[in-house]
């Protein structure tokens, strides 16, 4: 190895690019050089320095929701247009027949048909959220299984205060929070965990229907729960079986409800 | 809902899928290329709007450094623009002051342990890697931010290993330079 050019092998090795013969070789001619050995540790320092930094960024929220805008997904914008113009026929055809019995009842069909898809599309992007979270290594933002860490965290950060609740004695272990994006809407996730099993219970305010029982639903094979309660939504999206997420909604609506019947 | 719409839907869905959780790294990435924040977010919609145009020839292996590229295009393009619309080109490696159109800090970053002396340090690195050239700035942020491996460079950037390996060490010299420098001037 030749002083003169040993920069790119030394930051080669620093990089842990070189295979295991070559590595050894700069590790020896180091060890007996101490000009190198000096290059090499002032070389490491930046590394270390500029790693350790955290010069990543946070993209902001709302250019998520912007890129989200940007692509092209034909069914969430195609599916409701298609309702509304079958329930449009069906109001007018309605005021055609003279009764507004009918056209109350055609709009409230109609009502009905375009929540409830508006309902399947929140899933659909709570689920993705809930995936998006596994896979980006970004699954907490304050990670912590302290409630009185996680409850302040998110003070001013989105406009509810969700509960959170330390289920660890049932066997549900508080991992942390997050702030997500569903629905062009900023929404608290408290991020739960029963053995290998991820769950990600988001809570916002006006995210879907009102349910005061739990709706149920599969989608892309994550059991999603979908409820309301104290006038905020929950949404539950775990791989957990239907019971065990079942078993984690009730808890929470039992530790939400102390004095009550749950 | 014809079978196609689902398709194209499904499509797009998967796309998100598997390239919206590198948002942050193609964001960073834009940041350092572009200087300023909404330039940044321009590069990175249109980056994900072409990903997406091109994901069906998409073959991997790796969705990070694949989006990268097509970044790493988008910002060129865009300088390019600007370099014919002005007629006279322009170095945009000297288009100082970098340091002021970089953020504040994101919060999620900054622990509440974070010390007033750590945080000095980081602001100080994070300016002198925003004030590199670009050829170096770019390295340094695809290896040491990006987390992306020698061979995954050379893609992004377009050159040879051998260049990779010559600037990254270039631009580790320039910051140890620009470190000892800054200090020296620190109370």
């Amino acid at each position: 190895m030749n002083c003169s050019d040993s920069a790119t092998l030394l930051n080669a090795l620093i990089d842990g690019e070189l295979d295991a013969g070559h590595a050894r070789d700069v590790e020896k001619h180091v060890a007996a050089c101490s000009a190198c050995a000096e290059k090499l540790t002032e070389f490491r320092e930046i590394h270390d320095a500029v790693s350790a930094a955290g010069l990543k960024m946070a993209a902001p929220a709302h250019l998520r929701s912007r890129i989200e805008k940007a692509l092209p997904l034909p069914a969430r914008v195609i599916a409701p247009r298609i309702f509304i113009q079958t329930s449009r026929r069906r109001f007018f055809s309605g005021f055609a027949a003279g009764t507004a019995l009918s056209a109350a009842l055609a709009a409230s069909l109609f009502l009905t048909v375009v929540r409830s898809d508006q309902d399947q599309s929140i899933a659909n992007d709570v689920v993705s959220a809930h995936i998006r979270s596994l896979q980006a290594g970004h699954l907490m933002d304050v990670q912590t299984s302290d409630k009185h860490t996680v409850k302040p965290w998110f003070d001013g950060k989105v406009d509810v205060a969700p509960p959170v609740v330390d289920l660890t004695a049932q066997g549900f272990t508080l991992l942390g929070g997050r702030l997500d994006y569903i629905d062009g809407e900023q929404v608290a996730s408290v991020v739960y965990q029963r053995r290998k099993h991820i769950i990600n219970l988001f809570v916002a305010q006006r995210l879907g229907t009102k349910h005061a029982i739990v709706a149920t639903r599969i989608v892309q094979g994550y059991n999603v729960r979908h409820w309301t309660d104290q006038g905020l939504d929950f949404w539950a999206v775990s791989d957990l079986d239907p019971q065990e997420l079942g078993e984690f909604v009730q808890k929470i609506s039992a530790a939400l409800h102390p004095a009550g019947p749950a | 809902m014809t079978g196609e719409d689902n398709g194209e839907h499904d499509r797009s869905r998967r796309f998100c899928d598997a390239a919206l959780p590198y948002l942050d790294d193609v964001y960073t990435l834009a940041r350092y290329l572009m200087r300023n924040p909404a330039d940044a977010e321009d590069a990175a919609q249109e980056c994900y709007v072409r990903a997406l145009r091109h994901f069906d020839s998409y073959r991997g292996p790796e969705m990070k450094p694949w989006l990268l590229t097509i970044l790493r295009n988008v910002c060129n393009a865009e300088f390019a623009r600007r370099r014919r619309k002005q007629e006279t080109p322009t170095d945009f490696s000297e288009h100082e002051p970098a340091a002021e159109e970089l953020p504040i800090w994101q919060e999620p970053t900054s622990s509440p342990e974070t010390t007033m002396v750590r945080r000095q340090k980081d602001d100080t690195i994070r300016r002198l890697v925003a004030e590199l050239p670009q050829p170096f700035r770019e390295v340094i942020v695809l290896r040491e931010i990006n987390d992306l491996s020698y061979q995954e460079i050379a893609e992004v950037a377009g050159v040879p290993m051998g260049t990779v390996m010559s600037r990254l060490a270039r631009a580790r010299s320039m910051l140890r330079a620009a470190w000892n420098g800054a200090e020296g001037a620190m109370p």
